[in-house]
């Protein structure tokens, strides 16, 4: 345990709108900490720079599945555990439950959070691959209103999004408009349960006959950002189905990812598993009838 | 760097009321360890990775390292020391005595309380656990000692038990 806990400030508003006064009066003088199983990890390695922090984790605003016929809205603070338990979830969008099943283990998925997962903004995180083949958008909100933004370009660099300081993410909103797609998802890692990704690549496509009618790709662990491929979708929509296709599609991702080499992995061995989850993305999607 | 004010934290462990004083970002862990000296709760890594800090906060599976103090007020908190009813130990702590599942005995608190939390869920769903799902269940675990195969029987008896 690396950091001085007495130098930490930590305080649990009653609602919404006392955090987000914390959150507007000094600009990123508060900063709000739901979870907690990113910031607390940096917290004990020393690595919390920040000081002063608003506990957002019990307000209602921020919880809640709500359906309609169109959309399924997840409020920010949903757990990978209240994923699970949800049946539209699994039926409909089962690449977030691949995801949120394989981040962690049991005591991480009780804990962390979609929203937090999302503004950590780590490049690796497994469920934002899966946000973004999805076409989810985002909620901010803040003491001056709110605003939905496609997730697809919310990050714009290595740990840079398009939300302002005094903002806090408040839904996730995922079309329900996926019908007779085809899934895949797969996260490559050392072991199977409590590792970060060396790969994670989420992928959805409509077949049209033997063509590619529609199609989503979206990587982590392979750029600055959760990265959607849309180059490599360019190459694949309305094309016939072939193995030519099949070394296009992973030319063009190969150009479009940038991987590099870190303590998980190498960029030539992430630019390698990339291309092989592509191709079995396609094959497996082409095969089910 | 100014200290900041101690709190007061309420909450319930094993049952019984509790209320101490410290600061919000103290960790859930050294609260329990430190104030209330319940010292089966172990630290393995400080980092929500080895499962050795697990406690059952509000019925579910947690790791107490991850948990400011603040964020346990009010909360139900069940640590390895209020799982055994009375004089009867749990038929999982049976398990592992039976079975060999323990060598050191560090992530034996965490590993009895995931395998408590896997068969509590399985009873709620009202299926059998498998093989997959032990392993689900054990995954955020870790041990340094057994090489896992008498953890495993020792959960897979205790599954049978029931």
């Amino acid at each position: 345990m690396r950091s001085n806990i007495t130098s930490f400030e930590l305080v649990a508003p009653d609602s919404l709108a006392q955090a987000l006064d914390l959150l507007s009066q000094q600009p990123s003088e508060w900063r709000p900490f739901a979870g907690g199983t990113d910031l607390m990890v940096l917290l004990e390695a020393g690595k919390l720079k920040h000081r002063r922090w608003v506990s957002i984790l019990n307000l209602p605003e921020l919880k809640g599945i709500e359906e309609s016929a169109q959309h399924i809205t997840l409020g920010a603070l949903t757990t990978y555990t209240e994923v699970l338990a949800n049946a539209t979830l699994r039926r409909e969008f089962p690449m977030l439950c691949a995801a949120a099943r394989e981040t962690g283990g049991i005591a991480t998925q009780n804990r962390g959070t979609l929203g937090g997962n999302i503004v950590n903004a780590s490049p690796a995180a497994d469920s934002p691959p899966a946000l973004l083949a999805y076409d989810t958008e985002v909620e901010l909100v803040s003491a001056s209103g709110t605003r939905w933004l496609p997730y697809h370009g919310f990050h714009t660099g290595y740990k840079k999004m398009q939300i302002r300081p005094d903002e806090l993410l408040r839904a996730i909103r995922l079309p329900r408009d996926k019908a007779g797609w085809r899934h895949y998802y797969r996260k490559v890692g050392t072991r199977k349960a409590q590792a970060i990704s060396k790969v994670c690549f989420a992928g959805l496509l409509r077949r049209e006959g033997d063509s590619v009618g529609d199609v989503r790709i979206a990587l982590g662990s392979v750029a600055p950002i959760p990265l959607r491929c849309v180059r490599t979708e360019a190459v694949l929509r309305g094309q016939r189905l072939s193995t030519e296709l099949i070394r296009a599609a992973q030319a063009e991702l190969a150009g479009e990812i940038q991987p590099i080499d870190d303590m998980r992995s190498s960029a030539a061995y992430r630019s390698r598993v990339a291309q092989n989850l592509l191709a079995e993305f396609l094959t497996l999607t082409a095969d089910r009838a | 760097m100014a200290e900041t004010d101690k709190t007061e934290i309420k909450f319930t462990v094993n049952g019984a009321a509790q209320a101490v004083r410290t600061h919000a970002m103290t960790r859930l862990l050294d609260v329990l360890r430190e104030e209330l000296r319940l010292t089966g709760t172990k630290e393995g890594c400080g980092e929500g990775e080895c499962g050795a800090c697990s406690v059952m906060l509000n019925g579910a599976l947690v790791n107490s390292c991850l948990i400011p103090a603040l964020q346990a007020n009010g909360a139900e908190i069940t640590t390895i020391e209020g799982v055994a009813a009375e004089a009867d130990l749990h038929a999982v702590q049976r398990a592992f005595i039976e079975h060999g599942g323990a060598q050191c005995g560090i992530c034996t608190p965490g590993m009895v309380l995931a395998a408590i939390n896997l068969l509590d869920d399985c009873r709620r769903r009202g299926v059998e656990p498998g093989d997959a799902e032990i392993r689900n269940g054990l995954a955020g675990n870790l041990c340094r000692c057994t090489g896992y195969m008498k953890i495993f029987e020792s959960v897979v008896a205790a599954c049978k038990k029931r």
